[in-house]
């Protein structure tokens, strides 16, 4: 008898009907929507938010198809995309009342149409890649050398203070190349810093140099410090690309780090990769330094240094309005140091201004600084695009605490905002360069996906006939366990939410045309079995179990290039590779478990059991052609 | 419907040598078309840039070469895609700094195509659809990723086969079966087909699905040494490859119709990738058969490497 036991059977019917379900989803589609998330840490989405939006909505006599609060954002669900693009204006106008100072960014969004209820049971759909839906994809490098330099420029600014505070005199310290030189006129003063250093500065290798008669102490990283500094490089990118992206309201970026050093983006639905490009490559940050006001002032240097020869230890900028200094290579603070940049006006003059706050660190530099600097110029200097600009070069009335420091001078509203916008979006923590880019047009991706179904589905419909031809009702068997094994490959992906790319769809045919061989492998043994001899119903029993060494040492092999693709693929491949593996574990369960099930449903309660449809089985012996 | 009515045992090891020495030249040839021709890899592995654009109304290739040429783009090459509206461009990589700009340059170039001719027709503006630029670094990456992956499935298979069978299998089949590649390869390199990313993913899809197909075939061999005696090598292998050939030719049968679905409706995109697979199924279904088994036999298998583990538990009985 071929019978499963109960809880077989209820394994095998429950397996397919959470394949319905979290298959469900992909039918729905896509209604168009605007989605509105919050751009400061400081506001968070919340209830009132989605009544607000309701509000708005309402008062504008806009007719939302369905509102949604999830984890970060509020969806606004709508029947077209004109009424999606009107919605987006009220909501914009709702919840930014002051557009320089964006709080939430609304974007448009294409969610699923699917019932709450499937989505509450995190039945979604699956994840389209770029290439099926369209967008901008990029891979960044950062430069880890850059984010040591930059380091390094820091800790000696760090050092300087250090050492001033702890009233040790030095020859002046500097970066040079990767390391930080001390230079010293005697040795005892060397020995002093060198204890200093090395119980507060616990990053650093200190080691003893001498260049003429400068006794020097050169400080280097410690490789554990370069590995950490390099880490949070990559992180800190990854925060500041997250803003960039977050203030121009892209809906539903990608951004992750890929191996050590790279950061992938991903923006869906962005056409122009020249702005996609420019949001990612802006690299503003801040300089404060001091203003040579010596050779400032001087005519005949100043002259030189427009041809680019600066005095040594000074660099050549130019003042907003076009007046040129020379600015100190000394760097006081950086960009770094800063925890909030808003644009505003200056209390006295009401000119437009951005206020600064710095972090307790940065107002401990800052206020020594302008203690000991009283009467001298300090330059502000917006570094962006690797050009600096002096935005301000006051003078020192006073010295300056509590970390809060404002610029001002020759800027309107609009760059104040874009100013504070840029600084507050963070600096990079070390450059990136682009060594990856890829734009796919939506149509180009609608295209895609009718390609990749229409060859899945032409290619099983043929298979279909084939084996209900050849096989009869073993082939319909085998017909129902392919389309069981697409249910649960389908449900698979959209549960995982794993990225959904051309070569994935190409994998899940493919997934199904290799699938099809353990349904044959069966569908023979049981032929022969009964060619052999065999009754009915022992046909199916030995065909099955024969049948299944076989089935899986050749899932093994096969499984075995699934897992490499998937260690060493990358892009496409990988897509490929995952759609693979998932298509082989879930074709194991289905061509064997499952269609056993329905066999033993057909067969499996008959006693008497003449013959079984699996098309002829001929005998040598028997035929007489 | 049956197709296959064999009454005896198909005596395919009796002309092992012939098929060896096919399988041989086969070889030397694709071998010889890769060192000859080599493969032309697509900008994934070379790096550079990739445009395709598609145009209202078919653009005459020829100036929009003349164009980017006298805008300073040197060895790009211009091709329909598809259909003669959809034109394909591709810039290698220069050593200008400004790599990642390519894409904006080039159609700002194909713009100036559509400004300048005197035929209103032409004076379409193109729109772009797909923009690909790869770094230098990624292609180098890429090769040596591609390779590894090669390189852990061959051992992960013939670990794997050695373990489940024989060591002579498990160096039959991978020898077969990297055969197989090396023959897909060689048409790649023949037609200078482009070899890209997702076909080095078929290539290596096809590498495990021709091991299936031998694996099928020893497992039978397997079985047979086990159930019957007196039989010699050859003629177990006959039996073994007689009694699968049915499922193998069905299965390869019904992967194909898959794969040619994919090469009909799969358009462009999935062009190279469908036609590896099938070059590489119908070199697998031949392979595994007829190059698998002799190379077995002439390593000489034999009855008691399989049931040497019942004769030691009988010993340790005792």
């Amino acid at each position: 008898m071929n019978r499963y036991p109960l809880w077989k059977n209820v394994t095998v019917l429950l397996a397919v009907v959470l394949g319905l379900l979290y298959t469900l989803p992909n039918f729905f589609g896509e209604a168009p929507a605007v989605q509105v998330a919050s751009v400061k840490s400081t506001h968070k989405v919340d209830a009132r938010l989605m009544a607000q939006v309701a509000d708005a909505l309402k008062a504008a006599s806009v007719v939302p198809h369905g509102i949604v609060l999830d984890t970060n954002s509020v969806r606004v669900r709508l029947n077209d995309t004109d009424t999606q693009l009107k919605a987006k204006d009220v909501i914009e106008k709702a919840v930014n009342p002051v557009v320089a100072d964006a709080t939430y960014s609304v974007a448009l969004n294409l969610v699923s149409n699917s019932p709450n209820w499937l989505t509450s049971i995190h039945a979604l759909p699956m994840y389209l890649g770029l290439d099926l839906r369209g967008g901008v994809h990029f891979l960044l490098q950062v430069d880890m050398k850059g984010a040591l330099t930059k380091r390094l420029d820091s800790i000696g600014a760090d050092l300087r203070s250090l050492l001033r505070d702890k009233n040790i005199r030095h020859g002046g310290i500097s970066r040079e190349g990767q390391s930080v030189a001390i230079r010293f006129r005697d040795p005892e003063t060397r020995d002093k810093t060198r204890g200093v250093l090395a119980d507060s500065q616990p990053d650093l290798l200190l080691a003893d140099a001498q260049e003429g008669a400068d006794l020097k102490l050169v400080a280097t990283l410690k490789p554990e410090a370069q590995k950490r500094i390099q880490e949070f490089a990559v992180k800190q990118n990854i925060t500041t690309l997250h803003n960039r992206i977050n203030e121009l309201g892209v809906a539903e970026p990608v951004i992750q780090q890929q191996g050590v050093d790279r950061i992938v983006v991903q923006l869906p639905g962005v056409q122009d990769t020249a702005k996609a490009k420019d949001i990612l490559g802006r690299t503003a940050t801040l300089e404060v330094r001091m203003v040579d006001d010596e050779a400032s002032a001087n005519p005949g240097i100043m002259e030189q240094a427009a041809r680019g020869q600066p005095p040594p230890g000074t660099d050549y900028y130019v003042e907003r309005g076009g007046r040129g200094l020379l600015l100190k290579k000394q760097v006081v603070l950086t960009g770094e140091r800063l925890t909030d940049a808003q644009p505003g006006f200056d209390n006295q003059t009401q000119e437009a201004a951005v206020h600064l706050s710095l972090d307790s660190a940065g107002a401990r530099i800052f206020k020594d600084v302008t203690r000991e600097s009283v009467g001298k110029r300090m330059a502000i200097l917006l570094i962006e695009k690797g050009k600096g600009e002096v935005v301000t070069a006051p003078v020192i009335r006073s010295e300056i605490g509590g970390g809060r420091v404002q610029i001002s001078g020759r800027m309107s509203t609009m760059e104040a905002n874009d100013v504070a916008l840029l600084l507050r979006a963070g600096s990079l923590a070390a450059p990136m360069e682009i060594i990856e880019e890829r734009t796919i047009g939506p149509s180009l991706g609608a295209d895609n996906i009718a390609k990749g179904f229409n060859s899945t589905l032409w290619g099983f419909a043929a298979i279909a006939v084939f084996m209900m031809t050849y096989y009869l009702l073993f082939g319909l068997v085998s017909v129902v366990a392919l389309s069981a094994n697409m249910l649960l490959l389908v449900a698979l992906l959209s549960l995982l939410q794993a990225t959904l790319t051309l070569p994935g769809i190409a994998a899940i045919a493919l997934a199904l045309g290799m699938a099809i061989d353990s349904n044959v492998l069966i569908n023979e043994r049981v032929r022969e079995e009964l060619r052999n001899g065999s009754t009915p119903q022992a046909a199916i029993t030995a065909g099955y179990e024969r049948a299944w060494a076989t089935i899986l040492d050749s899932n093994v092999t096969t499984l075995i290039v699934g897992v490499a693709l998937l260690i060493f693929g990358s892009g496409p491949v990988r897509g490929f590779a995952v759609v693979h593996c998932l298509g082989i574990l879930t074709s194991l369960f289905s061509s064997v478990i499952l269609s056993r099930a329905v066999v033993n449903l057909i067969y499996g309660r008959r006693r008497k059991l003449d013959s079984l449809s699996i098309g002829q089985v001929w005998k040598p012996g028997l035929s007489a052609k | 419907m049956e197709f296959f009515r064999i009454r005896k045992d198909i005596p395919f090891m009796r002309h092992a040598l012939t098929f060896n020495v096919i399988s041989l030249v086969t070889f030397l040839l694709a071998v010889f078309f890769l060192v000859n021709k080599g493969l032309h890899f697509s900008i994934e592995f070379t790096g550079g840039t990739l445009l395709e654009v598609s145009y209202a109304q078919a653009p005459d290739l020829d100036k929009l070469r003349k164009q980017m040429e006298a805008d300073g783009f040197t060895d790009t090459q211009v091709q329909n895609f598809g259909s003669s509206r959809d034109v394909l461009i591709r810039v290698p990589l220069s050593k200008d700094a400004e790599t990642s700009k390519v894409g904006a340059r080039v159609m700002a170039s194909l713009a100036r195509v559509g400004a300048a001719a005197d035929s209103p027709a032409a004076g379409v503006a193109p729109t772009l659809k797909r923009v690909e630029f790869v770094g230098p670094q990624v292609g180098k990456e890429l090769a040596a990723d591609g390779a590894l992956a090669l390189l852990l499935v061959v051992c992960g298979i013939v670990l794997y086969l050695a373990m489940r069978f024989e060591w002579r299998f498990a160096i039959s089949a991978i020898i077969a079966n990297l055969h197989d590649v090396i023959i897909i390869l060689g048409f790649f390199a023949l037609f200078q087909w482009e070899f890209s990313l997702p076909v080095l993913a078929a290539v290596l899809a096809v590498l495990g699905y021709s091991v299936n197909e031998s694996v099928v075939v020893f497992d039978r061999v397997r079985e047979i040494f086990k159930k019957k005696r007196g039989l010699t090598t050859p003629q177990v292998l006959d039996h073994a490859i007689t009694s699968t050939i049915s499922r193998t030719i069905i299965t390869h049968g019904c992967t194909q119709m898959m794969v040619t679905s994919m090469l009909i409706f799969g358009g462009p995109a999935l062009h190279y990738f469908a036609l590896a697979l099938t070059i590489g199924i119908l070199f697998g279904i031949y392979s595994s058969v007829l190059v698998a088994s002799p190379l077995v036999m002439w390593m000489g298998v034999s009855r008691e490497q399989f049931i040497q583990v019942k004769v030691e538990k009988q010993e340790a009985v005792v």
